[in-house]
């Protein structure tokens, strides 16, 4: 059914150019950096392209004079992944703890989203500096985790309550009904019914730890991730290799979350939720 | 020894903080019989089935299931199974993985609890959706695995919390038959939860009519609806006048009672007059100010008219009058 539609006002086309500005500006960097990393052999960072290439892409793998881009970035994935299953362990826990409601639970949780607001050096700095007053020897798997997880925790506690509170509390009752003891709740009921949420937490710490900057460069011990081998390379290389980097990595962060929604979206297709 | 009751409540009570949700009830359940616990909301009947379930800790008194106290024993140790009001199947699990979820807990073979499963899935005749996830199955259908899946533990009694109110109208009359019939057929007890009168009266052989926590009646339906203890039994279960007598108040059942515009009853006005189909029923404003109603055969009806606003007499025979406790 065709329906007559009113002019829209001026106030429409202005609000909508506001957008496609703010859109350019979001986007238009980073389709650059796209374009640009294949750049041809003679080219320079900056347009005109002249001809096309994969070299700055081959570059990367090449152990570089000032940065070891493969090897930083098996330590990025590496810790993120760790990163990632001890931010799923504990957030779980937690939603699943605070449930039930017991004296300070509302403290504790103000406690634990604060690192949420506090400024990320001076949280970085006061590790860092913690550590070495303690003597305590810094490293990717003591400072840079702690620091890491004082920003994943926070986001990972908030998502599971969200999804707890979601969750139908019959189901549990139910399979107690049914003579599942605590534990095969957990394994069969629970944990199989918050999957989505929990993959979700997964794959949002993984992402955090993975770019992580401002905590990781104040507590990293002698190895970089790849996040401050990239920025020592910002500052001393000025090839299109780096573009290239930033293209990988792009790529990178969007088959994970590329993969991360198929599998949610065939998981919620097969465990649609009953309406209650 | 062979108790003669299939649960037991001695003394039972519900406390939440300084709420009292179930006050001192005691009830004794027969075996094998179809119990339906009554009541308007906030009265304390999903409090009693969860208490006998297991899944509400008990503040004070016993609850005793074919003659042993499982006070505080977990669900599985106490011979009964439950089935929920939204049914909880597990949306994860197809529906025979769902039924044979607790022989699974209880570590059977996959073969045999599969081929059990199947079993049960057959008696409510769900065994072709036996694959289906419960999210693909109709309210009617999910209602039946549920059964399936309470049952296949083989329980003493089987706990029912508003079984039928998800359904529709057509539906819950059909179900409430089959739940009947299993019943019969299985030879257990089973105790339903309802807020809805019509289904206790056609389910019931024990009627358990609650109110603020506590036992109003209780009684074959035939028994309470003949004699109701209190007004509020009376007006809850519905089909009665409640009227002010000499002697505190009285019921009479509506349908016992007759109009008579000249005769000698209680002066009334006629408030609204509803055709129900086989029946007429008639509201009407005493002129003490209470309302009632006569429940007559259309009939009976067609062969005296009124209308709306006229004025008549209510009139009843002195032995339907039952006198009613406060």
């Amino acid at each position: 059914m065709a329906r007559e539609r009113e002019p829209r006002p001026y106030t429409f086309y202005l609000l909508a150019g506001l957008m496609g500005l703010f859109l350019l500006f979001l986007y238009g960097p980073m389709l650059v950096i796209y374009v640009l990393s294949f750049q041809g052999p003679n080219g320079g960072v900056t347009f005109p392209m002249v001809g096309v290439s994969t070299q700055w892409f081959a570059n990367i793998i090449k152990p570089g004079q000032v940065a070891n881009i493969p090897a930083s970035f098996e330590r990025s994935i590496v810790l993120a992944i760790v990163v990632s299953l001890l931010t799923v362990v504990i957030s779980v826990a937690a939603g699943l703890g605070f449930r039930r409601r017991f004296p300070g639970a509302g403290l504790l949780f103000y406690i634990a989203i604060a690192s949420l607001v506090m400024p990320s050096l001076l949280v970085g700095f006061g590790i860092g500096l913690g550590f070495q007053m303690l003597g305590l020897p810094q490293g990717l798997y003591t400072s840079t985790l702690g620091a890491q997880l004082t920003w994943t925790l926070p986001f990972g506690l908030l998502t599971m309550f969200a999804v707890v509170a979601r969750f139908n509390r019959s189901y549990e009752e139910a399979a107690r009904d049914l003579g599942a003891s605590a534990w095969q709740r957990l394994r069969y009921i629970t944990i199989p019914l918050l999957l989505p949420g929990i993959i979700g937490v997964a794959v949002g710490a993984f992402t955090l730890s993975y770019d992580e900057y401002a905590r990781t460069t104040l507590t990293i011990g002698s190895y970089n991730t790849l996040p401050l081998e990239l920025y020592a390379l910002v500052s001393s290389d000025s090839t299109p290799t780096l573009f290239a980097i930033g293209t990988v990595t792009t790529a990178v962060s969007f088959v994970l979350i590329g993969l991360t929604m198929f599998a949610v979206i065939r998981m919620q297709r097969r465990r649609r939720m009953l309406p209650t | 020894m062979d108790p003669r009751f299939d649960v037991e409540l001695v003394g039972v009570s519900k406390r939440y903080g300084g709420a009292v949700a179930v006050d001192n009830i005691s009830l004794r359940i027969p075996k094998a019989s179809y119990c339906c616990l009554l009541g308007p909301s906030g009265c304390g009947k999903t409090s009693t089935l969860r208490m006998i379930a297991g899944h509400e800790s008990i503040s004070d008194g016993d609850v005793l299931i074919n003659g042993a106290n499982v006070t505080g024993l977990p669900p599985i140790k106490r011979g009964t199974a439950m089935m929920f009001q939204s049914y909880a199947l597990f949306p994860h699990l197809s529906c025979i993985e769902n039924v044979a979820f607790s022989l699974k807990m209880r570590g059977m073979a996959k073969a045999e609890r599969l081929k059990k499963a199947r079993e049960f899935l057959a008696l409510v005749h769900m065994e072709t959706f036996a694959d289906r996830l419960p999210a693909q199955l109709s309210g009617g259908q999910q209602q039946r695995v549920a059964l399936a899946r309470a049952l296949v533990s083989q329980p003493k009694v089987l706990l029912l919390d508003e079984p039928l109110s998800a359904l529709d109208p057509f539906l819950r009359i059909r179900v409430r038959e089959e739940l009947k019939r299993l019943q019969r057929d299985l030879g257990i007890s089973f105790i339903h939860v309802t807020h809805s009168q019509d289904e206790a009266m056609a389910l019931a052989d024990m009627m358990v009519v609650m109110q603020d926590g506590r036992i109003r009646q209780s009684g074959s339906p035939r028994e309470v609806f003949g004699n109701p203890a209190t007004s509020f039994v009376a007006r809850f279960i519905g089909g009665h006048n409640v009227l002010q007598g000499a002697a505190g108040p009285v019921a009479v059942r509506a349908d016992r009672c007759r109009l008579d515009a000249a005769g000698s009853g209680l002066p009334a006005q006629i408030a609204a007059v509803e055709y129900q189909g086989s029946i007429v029923r008639v509201a009407l404003t005493t002129d003490a100010g209470e309302d009632a109603s006569v429940l007559m055969p259309d009939s009976v009806y067609d062969a005296d008219p009124v209308q709306a606003g006229a004025r008549t007499h209510l009139v009843w025979a002195a032995e339907d009058e039952r006198q009613l406790a406060a």
